[in-house]
């Protein structure tokens, strides 16, 4: 570049610089090693570690198992224990990536199953419209969680610490502990025990409750993915001074956030009637870890605005094989938790390495 | 100037608490000029700039666009109005790619079904358009517009920056230090950028710390001292030592 600097300017300079642009901008391309590539690889593809990662665990339990564990039936059934983790990881996915976590999302799929339970066989409402009060409840815990977060600007981890307590607190007091037996449920309310219902296919079995599940993972995939309020999620986990200096109303997507993360727990809420079959006060003890667990080992970062919805689902099958696989094999369960704990922080450290891209 | 200044402001007060970041400060933009503001660190430059571009919301004081009133709630509503802002802290995405960045909050969609229903961005158009501003503004090489911005050197992203509110803004664009984190040859691409700018009818407050950068592209020097309009001086007129000395105190200001 040439240092004109002190001549008046012409049309003629204007030229010459549009004439330079190319020699001033070229971004530095120097050499990778394989390292930086593999970094920046990752980096630009975040769901592909947990990919791998569920590769192999795949492929080591069809060696250490037999082929017992490499069947349809064996698979399937992996997705359907997957099935809520995978449900509730979709709203923990969504407030993580605006740098928040939701430790009430457990809470919120009790409440609301017993909510649906109870407003059907205490009050003899018809099922659809318990169902329908259910989900809006959810979305309603949600809101609460997104107006302490984002109006009163209180930590998400100290507010949903609270809203844990007190929707967990709630459902044991309205429900007097009581538990709706499955086959009153079959006998009444069918309805409610939907996503438990079986599909068989080929050898496999599914539940519609994987299918709901699939359907909504693709579905955020695609809002976050490939619309405007998907890319404001990211920005605000990202900088959220910086997203509402270029225009993102950033109160308005973290509520957003809140109230759909808490309709989705609604709907993990109404398929974990079809799982277990009853309704219960006592389900979903661990939903919220298990949900951490699995986005966390998906690759996504609990610091905001990175990592994609499909890590979280291959975090989870992880998760699912390796608990599935280790009870085939025979072993005690600790194993596995020992070997989730030891991915847990791997995943972390290799999130750490991959953010030094920015440096 | 005999002109009507398209952008006023007058008696802005914005408080912090027990700091006064602005004390009744006034100011004046007219069409098609540079403008460049300095002052001390602290002098509230940027907090005039906030207030003025709908990021902070001033406790008194009255502002016109163009002879209208103006009242900007939000960042969204200076822009919508044409008022374009570099911030000092770039406020950029470090995530989300270049083309992203440029749309953030002004995204394309798809014409069609896939855009009114299902709001499907049309990252295509986006892509082209923002290739095109950063090609037009030479800053950019093209295969690497879909490249997260953290990714790019410091001086990159303020390329980035400036090229958004160069590319965006209607009737003002204002730049709040954008060459304080660049080497001399990106400094040159900005003020490059700026006369660009300012070539196309523009008019562009420039907030600097650096003296030969502010007499080469300014027409007006506004001086801020203690959260007001000290005053405006025309850089023929006066040095830099001179504007130096208006701007801590040293000298008492030229009457205006
Ligand atoms: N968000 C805030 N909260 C509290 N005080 C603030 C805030 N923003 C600015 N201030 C204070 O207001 C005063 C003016 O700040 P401002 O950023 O406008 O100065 P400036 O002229 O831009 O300085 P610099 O040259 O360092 O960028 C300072 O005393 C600063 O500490
Ligand atoms: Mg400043």
């Amino acid at each position: 570049m040439t240092d004109t600097q002190q001549t008046p300017r012409t049309p003629q300079d204007f030229e010459s610089a549009v004439a330079r642009e190319t020699a001033v901008a070229s971004f530095d391309t120097h050499e990778k090693s394989p390292l930086e590539r593999i970094r920046h690889f990752l980096h630009s593809s975040p769901a592909s570690v947990p990919l791998i990662v569920l590769v192999l665990s795949l492929v080591i339990f069809a060696v250490i198992v037999g082929s017992r564990f490499f069947t349809p039936f064996a698979l399937s059934l992996i997705l359907q224990q997957v099935a809520i983790v995978g449900i509730v990881g979709a709203a923990q996915t969504l407030v993580v990536l605006t740098a928040g976590i939701d430790l009430s999302v457990g809470a919120i799929m009790v409440l609301t199953s017993v909510i649906m339970g109870q407003f059907t066989f205490r009050y003899g409402m018809p099922v659809e419209l318990a169902i329908a009060c259910g989900l809006a409840l959810g979305a309603l815990c949600g809101f609460i969680n997104g107006v302490l977060i984002a109006y009163l600007k209180l930590p998400p981890f100290i507010v949903t610490l609270g809203t844990w307590q007190i929707y967990l607190a709630t459902t044991y007091i309205y429900s007097a502990n009581e538990t709706i037996r499955a086959q009153d449920i079959e006998a009444n309310a069918k309805l409610l025990q939907f996503f438990g219902e079986k599909v068989p296919i080929g050898g496999a079995t599914f539940t519609y409750g994987v299918f709901i599940m699939i359907v909504l993972i693709a579905i955020l995939w695609y809002v976050l993915n490939h619309t405007a309020w998907g890319r404001h999620v990211y920005a605000i986990g990202d900088d959220p001074e910086a997203a509402k200096l270029s225009g993102v109303s950033t109160k308005r997507v973290l509520i957003a956030v809140y109230v759909l993360a808490g309709l989705i727990c609604a709907l993990a809420g109404w398929v974990s009637i079809g799982r277990n079959g009853s309704v219960s006060p006592q389900i979903g003890q661990f939903a919220n870890i298990e949900s951490i667990t699995a986005v966390v080992i998906g690759g996504m970062s609990l610091f905001g605005g990175r990592g994609s919805i499909m890590g979280m689902l291959f975090g989870a099958l992880i998760v699912g094989v390796f608990s599935f696989g280790m009870r085939m094999y025979g072993t005690d369960v600790q194993w596995t938790y020992l070997i989730i704990g030891v991915l847990i922080i791997l995943a972390v450290a290799i999130d750490q390495w991959i953010r030094k891209v920015a440096g | 100037m005999s002109r009507e200044p398209i952008l006023t402001a007058r008696g802005l007060v914005k408080r912090y608490g027990r700091v006064t970041a602005l004390d009744y400060a006034d100011f004046d933009l007219y069409p098609g000029e540079v403008l460049a503001v300095i002052g001390d660190n602290g002098a509230g430059k940027s907090s005039l700039i906030k207030a003025i571009s709908g990021a902070v919301h001033p406790d008194e004081g009255e502002m016109t666009l163009e002879g209208k009133p103006i009242h900007f709630r939000s960042p969204m509503e200076a822009r919508d109005a044409g008022i374009e802002t570099v911030y000092q802290n770039l406020a950029l995405s470090p995530a989300l790619s270049i083309a992203d960045n440029m749309f953030l909050g002004r995204e394309i969609r798809k014409p069609g079904v896939m855009g009114s229903w299902f709001r499907m961005l049309d990252r295509k158009a986006m892509e082209t358009k923002a290739r095109d501003k950063l090609t037009e503004l030479g800053l950019m090489t093209i295969q690497n517009i879909s490249q997260a911005v953290e990714t790019l050197s410091g001086g990159q992203r303020q390329g980035v920056a400036v090229a958004r509110a160069a590319a965006f803004g209607s009737k003002v664009v204002i730049m709040d230090e954008p060459t304080a984190a660049l080497g001399v040859k990106e400094s040159r691409r900005v003020l490059e950028l700026i006369q660009d700018v300012k070539k196309r009818g523009l008019p562009i407050v420039l907030i600097s710390h650096n003296m030969p950068h502010v007499f080469e592209v300014a027409d007006r020097i506004h001086i801020h001292r203690l959260g007001k309009r000290l005053t405006v001086i025309n850089p023929t007129e006066y040095t830099m030592s001179d504007a130096v000395a208006f701007m801590t105190g040293a000298k008492a200001p030229p009457p205006s």
